[in-house]
């Protein structure tokens, strides 16, 4: 990560087609940024531009949500009207629908933070200037699947006590007879150990996988941008803008699909029979 | 410039993406704690009451509504029993002023009986009155007219009272007797 500090681009821009120089494709230096302020060798203290989108992020969240719901009205204004459909969308579309209507209102505040949070940080991908989703950086999946992975496993213990959440967790069932032991084996592997890992990383491999895509297409624009070449770079540019509009979809959806999977993680917490 | 940029691919590749370093993790958390710390604590609490007060705005608009409604059907039915009472009340006295009329035209029919008959009783008992003063009178007349009549047929003078007497009361008799006979 000590590399060039004037670096602000993905790559480099005096390379095209037929200069002699080979294709600068997009690799894992494109998601290593240098630090804005601080040292990242070693164990020392940084700052760099994912962590700015991070917080930037939370500021644009709050501050929208208080702009519309600080002063609210019974009869709401537009902006108002917008934030509660987007809370109402995950209170009744999400939470309610897994979880219910009673268990769920206590998990309603996390499940619509994680939601605005994560489409904000998945966002940032096609804003200019930002042009980088926060999300294809694994810590920032994992602290929050290991928040939700904390939530769920201390709300098992609370509500089942230790043998009813280790039944909960291995699956128990007595039915099951001489596999009982296998599959309670692949069950608390699969419960404990697996799922907040493939929580983090499918979010995480989804927005680098889409970055990705979106860098390749972009570079490849701009170092074909050369003799015969301009004619491929119009089909590449074609297919960032088609990139950029799937990047959209893709963006709600996983921040959508890792709340689901969070309030399906706190109602097999919750629910008596596993 | 691409010297440095081979550099930092190669560097990268020392680097598992899939090891999250720990001060951006730091940052994440605190991004997603300001984050959920508003949300949880101000602004869906401020959201959920105001929510709450439409729904109870709606809910309370449906009760008053329905009260409204229950309201005008009691009136309705106590107009309606209103209504009835009045009618019978109406028929009663509609009862009552016949059965009235009725009595109040036999009395007078009675009334008008009783007078006619006092009429015709008063009537009976005058007649009766002026039948008898026209016998007496009836009777002088024709005794004096018979005895001068038979006083000068018979060319004698009845002077004789005794005679005369007896002579008026025998044809008096007389005439009597075929008065009964021919009654």
């Amino acid at each position: 990560m000590s590399a060039d500090p004037t670096q602000t681009l993905a790559f480099d821009t005096s390379c095209h087609l037929f200069d002699g120089c080979g294709f600068p494709a997009p690799g894992l230096h494109s998601f290593m940024f240098e630090p804005l302020w601080g040292d990242a060798d070693g164990n020392g203290l940084y700052f760099n531009k994912p962590m700015l989108l991070a917080l930037l992020g939370s500021v644009i969240i709050v501050g929208f949500f208080w702009a519309a719901f600080a002063r609210p009205k019974v009869v709401p204004g537009k902006l108002q009207m917008i934030a509660e459909a987007g809370y109402d969308f995950v209170r009744r579309g999400i939470v309610y629908e897994t979880i219910g209507k009673k268990e769920g209102e206590k998990y309603v505040p996390l499940a619509v933070s994680l939601f605005f949070f994560i489409w904000m940080l998945n966002l940032w991908s096609i804003v200019p200037v930002a042009s980088f989703p926060v999300t294809s950086i694994i810590a920032y999946p994992a602290i929050l699947a290991a928040l939700v992975y904390v939530t769920w496993v201390s709300l098992t213990f609370k509500r089942h006590g230790f043998v009813g959440a280790f039944k909960n967790f291995t699956g128990y069932d007595k039915s099951l007879g001489a596999v009982l032991p296998l599959s309670m084996t692949i069950e608390l592997a699969s419960n404990l150990l697996v799922r907040p890992f493939t929580h983090a990383v499918r979010l995480f491999a989804n927005m680098f996988a889409g970055h990705t895509l979106l860098l390749l297409f972009t570079i490849a624009s701009w170092y074909m941008l050369n003799g015969i070449g301009i004619a491929y770079s119009a089909v590449s540019f074609v297919m960032v803008i088609v990139m950029t509009a799937f990047e959209l979809f893709i963006q709600a959806v996983q921040a959508y699909v890792f709340v689901l999977l969070t309030c399906t993680f706190i109602q097999g917490a919750l629910a008596e029979h596993h | 410039m691409n010297h440095a940029l081979v550099q930092l691919a190669a560097e990268a590749e020392k680097e598992n993406p899939l090891i999250p370093p720990w001060p951006e993790l730091v940052i994440g958390l605190i991004a997603f704690v300001i984050v959920f710390g508003f949300l949880a604590k101000k602004l869906l609490p401020t959201i959920n009451k105001v929510l709450e007060e439409r729904r109870e705005a709606i809910e309370g608009g449906i009760e008053k509504a329905e009260a409204a409604q229950t309201e005008a059907q009691s009136v309705l039915e106590q107009y309606k029993a209103q209504l009835a009472e009045a009618r019978h009340e109406a028929a009663r006295l509609r009862q009552e002023a016949q059965e009235q009329g009725a009595t109040l035209i036999a009395e007078m029919r009675a009334e008008g009986q009783r007078q006619r008959e006092e009429i015709v009783a008063a009537g009976h008992a005058q007649i009766e009155a002026d039948r008898k003063a026209a016998s007496s009178a009836l009777r002088q007349d024709v005794g004096k007219l018979a005895t001068d009549l038979a006083g000068k047929l018979v060319g004698e003078s009845l002077e004789d009272h005794a005679r005369q007497s007896r002579v008026i009361d025998r044809f008096l008799d007389d005439l009597e007797e075929k008065a009964e006979a021919a009654r």
